[in-house]
């Protein structure tokens, strides 16, 4: 039995505190400085006029050395808005449109970092939460030995399902009432062709599909969008998530439960049993872990798309399962508990993280190289924002996903030893939360990124929240399922 | 001192064998080599081995067939004759690198593999025509054997034959 100490406690609360005060700051901030795009629009006409009269701006558009040309507006928005401008932004500006939008965009941004700080950190712990279920499911399937006597820990991991899944959906929900804009697509007026013209410049304009009178061209609309209207629509996405998150839930309860049971009577009965449910888990999993992918971070670049962009995400989220696994069962294992877990079992969680790393990378290089290599616009836009503005994060992640699990877990005696395996489990966590957050910020906050208070807060608060959750759960039962037919060959492994 | 001798027990089982070789050295006497049909699992560590090293050279050769493959492609298609494939003509190594490292990667393994095979078999000793070393052939049937040298020391001779017989050795002999 694992008693949740108070000291452990503690920690998880004053982390779960930084990161209220990191998300409350963060929306905090967004709320105080914020314009509406009309506001924006008549503020930098104003001062385009302004300059213009003060012949700042040449009106030569044909003019050689016209790229800087509205860099004296830039500065101008900079110090009314206070705001900031990349280098790029302002070399790329064509028309006073183009710089009315960029301050549009420079506001989203703005509005929409501390809803994607949540949503990174909470998909992360979400998707380790399932992957910690599919470890769990694939150890029955496999009929695993080694791993009998530490069953109780990705079991524990599952038990986050319903908290990460509960604000996912008010996520989700949130944006279907447009309260952020982290599904671009959500936006109606891009779906429809014609919108009727007596109601444009009106807070709520009335689109249509139909060619009838009174009805004008939509400028916004987006035929490759409305294209995939039929998958990505407001109703069939929360009946997905709802669909994906309630299955998810009812396995890892199930799976509980059944090994509770086994606990009680004995047998094989209910191994049997959790046999058959894991390998039904499996087939639904393989399924909902790539249209979950797809569903909720592919459908960020809306107009992008990658057919192994399911299997790259899930390698990314079942290797930080393992690391979350392999961290806890090492804390447990330094707390006094496990007796039965000695150097094989690290050496065999070694073996996981490092073969699931490569797996990673595997998958990141395919997908990369597939586009990089056909040179289409259509896909190249997603590593485009990715290679200009998020490179450094780029280079972070794989030397941390793949050049230290290669370099410091290799070797079997480096594998054997708990410290090492707990190093590079921790950085490879830390690498993959950076995965994450290259996923999902271009296409919500684009080049005006932050791996600031806000992320990290966010981010060290739902790790005191799951590791409060988990621990919980985990001392709730005993840590020894006494009944598991292979335990003694878990205590007899050797490698 | 009288000559060196070998001494050969032939167990009829696996578990046996593993049991008798840790009774015999916990007494204190050194194994030379066990023969066996198939790998035993444990026999190494039980024989006091130390841990092979052939990871290390793996490593080492999986680094120089990167280096090859990747001096053969500036070679080939950065500096003797260079190509424009699927439009990426900038002729650098650097920039081109995407595209080499699939074939990268197979040279890596291919020359991990090959040439660890090769040091493993130069280790060994098996190059063509070399002659079995087991000194008894039905070790490649169903027979494990261990071999043990002394120095001829006639007490401790019987002591290991006496061992030898106590830990299940089917048959147990001398070679000068």
């Amino acid at each position: 039995m694992y008693t949740f100490t108070q000291n452990t406690k503690s920690i998880c609360f004053a982390l779960i505190a930084i990161g209220i005060v990191a998300i409350g700051y963060g929306f905090y901030s967004a709320s105080k400085t914020h314009y509406s795009d009309a506001e924006i629009k008549v503020k930098v006409k104003e001062l385009y006029k302004g300059l213009s009269n003060k012949n700042k701006i040449k009106k030569d558009k044909h003019h050689a050395s016209s790229v800087y040309k509205f860099s004296h507006l830039f500065h101008a928005i900079e110090k009314e808005f206070h705001c900031h401008f990349s280098e790029e932004e302002i070399a790329n500006a064509q028309s006073i449109d183009d710089v009315i939008y960029r301050t549009k965009h420079y506001f989203h941004a703005k509005k929409q970092r501390p809803w994607s700080s949540l949503f990174v950190s909470n998909l992360f712990f979400l998707m380790i939460s399932l992957g910690g279920l599919v470890w769990l499911a694939v150890q029955y399937i496999s009929q695993s030995g080694w791993s009998a006597s530490l069953l109780r820990i990705p079991q524990a991991v599952s038990s986050f399902l319903p908290f990460g899944g509960a604000i996912m959906l008010f996520i989700i929900i949130t944006g279907a009432l447009h309260w952020h804009h982290t599904y671009h697509w959500m936006d109606s007026s891009l779906t429809y062709e014609y919108v009727y013209e007596n109601t444009i410049g009106t807070d709520h304009p009335q689109y249509t599909d139909e060619k009838v009178a009174g009805v004008v061209k939509n400028k916004k609309y987006d035929y490759i969008i409305d294209g995939k209207t039929a998958y990505l629509n407001i109703p069939f996405f929360i009946i997905r998530a709802i669909i994906y998150l309630l299955g998810w839930c009812l396995v890892a309860f199930l799976l509980r439960r059944y090994s509770l049971n086994e606990d009680k009577e004995g047998g094989l009965k209910w191994h049997n049993k959790m046999f058959a449910l894991s390998a039904m888990f499996i087939v639904f999993a393989a399924i909902t872990t790539s249209t979950g992918a797809w569903d909720w971070i592919m459908s960020i670049d809306t107009h992008w798309f990658s057919t192994l962009f399911g299997w790259y995400s899930f390698a990314s989220f079942f290797v930080s399962a393992c690391a979350v696994i392999a961290i806890i069962t090492i804390h447990l294992k330094y707390s006094g508990y496990l007796e039965n877990v000695n150097e094989n079992h690290m050496h065999d969680f070694g073996r996981y993280l490092l073969a699931f790393s490569i797996f990673w990378t595997y998958l990141w290089f395919a997908q990369y190289m597939l586009i990089w290599y056909s040179n289409i616009p259509e896909e190249v836009t997603y590593y485009l924002i990715r290679f200009e503005s998020y490179h450094i994060l780029i280079i972070v992640a794989l030397i941390l996903n793949f050049m230290t699990p290669m370099l410091l877990i290799q070797d079997r005696a480096a594998k054997r030893l708990k410290g090492q395996v707990l190093f590079v489990a921790i950085l490879i966590l830390i690498g993959h939360f950076i995965d994450v957050f290259v996923m999902i910020m271009p296409g919500t906050v684009g080049t005006h990124w932050h791996l600031g208070f806000v992320e990290i807060g966010t981010f060290l608060g739902y790790v005191g929240f799951f590791t409060f959750v988990v621990l919980r759960a985990l001392s709730k039962v005993p840590l020894d399922q006494k009944n598991h037919p292979m335990l003694i060959e878990s205590k007899h492994h050797h490698i | 001192m009288s000559k060196e001798k070998i001494i050969y027990g032939v167990y009829g089982d696996d578990d046996v064998i593993l049991d008798a070789v840790k009774a015999i050295r916990e007494k204190g006497h050194h194994i030379d080599e066990v023969y066996t049909p198939f790998p035993i699992h444990g026999l190494d560590t039980a024989m006091g081995l130390k841990y092979s090293r052939i990871a290390i050279c793996s490593f080492i050769y999986g680094c120089i067939g990167a280096s090859c493959a990747l001096f053969m492609f500036w070679y080939i298609m950065i500096h003797d004759w260079p190509m424009n494939i699927g439009g990426k003509p900038s002729f650098t190594l650097n920039e081109n690198l995407p595209a080499f490292i699939p074939v990268t990667f197979e040279m890596t393994v291919f020359f991990g593999a090959h040439l660890m095979v090769i040091t493993f078999l130069i280790r060994c000793g098996l190059y063509p025509g070399s002659s079995s070393k087991s000194p008894d052939p039905r070790t490649t049937d169903d027979k494990f054997l261990m071999e043990i040298h002394t120095n001829g020391d006639a007490k401790k001779i019987k002591e290991i034959k006496d061992l030898m017989k106590k830990t299940g050795a089917e048959e147990i002999k001398e070679k000068e």
